[in-house]
């Protein structure tokens, strides 16, 4: 585990991050803090697609206890999967949940 | 929590071995249970940010066959983890039967039929290759198989893409 502070537009918050890079902590998590973790990702501008896919990541969580996979993201977030890639080359499903603070999902497909 | 601070991330930590970043799959064989593993692990690959190929060889060129990807089956004879007996297996409908059962469990769990998983894989930006020695011996040509297949590639070829990375050969 690594601690690590985020700068945000309403001042610095120090966060517990898990080795590969997850919130240790979710419910510390905050909008604001987003564009700093998607800058961290690779991703420099957070458009409208990925705030869109980032906060679907972060209600599934809220409501089901785990973030969904690529596919789940892909049949139900409203964006392909094919645009979910371009959006997220490393990854949609990881990279969108560090971005959303919530855990890695599980799930194998 | 954790005795450990630093100012920046470093992930993974220093100890971690180097991450996987490429694997080129095979897929050598045409039933259910031969086909499903190379998919659900080229899909995890690229899930996981990694570059990820698929090359179908000799039976596993059925799973890219346009006509006969709607009709891969589970071998029920010659495979002892199926708990049934040899003699059973090879009555007429048995395979249809294991595979009804198999592909209903699957889509229980969301796994999708194989032709919608490469639509899947294709779209994720992972390759997807056939053995040019298995389309010739199958007398094959390009428009025989799926849209979703890039291209017709050599053994020489499939190295050349594979440099650099993890070879998988399922």
């Amino acid at each position: 585990m690594t601690t690590t502070n985020l700068t945000t537009p309403t001042g610095v918050t120090s966060i517990d991050l898990t080795d590969d890079g997850f919130f240790v902590e979710p419910s510390l998590w905050t909008e604001a803090m987003v564009v700093e973790l998607a800058a961290r990702e690779g991703v420099d501008t957070m458009a409208d697609d990925h705030w869109k896919v980032v906060r679907f990541m972060r209600n599934e969580y809220l409501t089901k206890g785990t973030g969904p996979s690529v596919r789940a993201l892909g049949k139900a977030s409203g964006v392909s999967v094919k645009d979910l890639y371009l959006l997220f080359p490393k990854g949609p499903a990881k990279v969108a949940a560090r971005i959303a603070g919530i855990p890695k999902p599980k799930g194998c497909i | 929590m954790s005795d450990t601070t630093t100012a920046v991330t470093s992930r993974p930590s220093v100890d971690a071995p180097a991450p996987i970043t490429k694997v080129s799959i095979i897929i050598s064989k045409g039933s259910l249970e031969g086909i499903y593993p190379g998919l659900i692990m080229a899909n995890g690959a690229r899930a996981e940010g990694m570059e990820a190929n698929l090359f179908f060889t000799f039976f596993g060129l059925d799973a890219i066959h346009a006509k006969r990807i709607e009709h891969i089956k589970v071998a029920t004879v010659g495979n002892p983890a199926m708990h049934i007996p040899t003699l059973l297996g090879g009555l007429p409908g048995m395979s249809a039967l294991a595979t009804h059962m198999m592909t209903k469990k699957m889509d229980d769990l969301d796994i999708p039929p194989i032709s919608e998983f490469l639509e899947m894989i294709s779209d994720t930006g992972a390759g997807i290759y056939a053995c040019k020695a298995s389309v010739d011996m199958f007398d094959l040509d390009k428009d025989d198989l799926i849209p979703q297949v890039d291209d017709i590639i050599t053994v020489g070829e499939f190295y050349e893409m594979a440099a650099g990375g993890q070879i998988i050969f399922t």
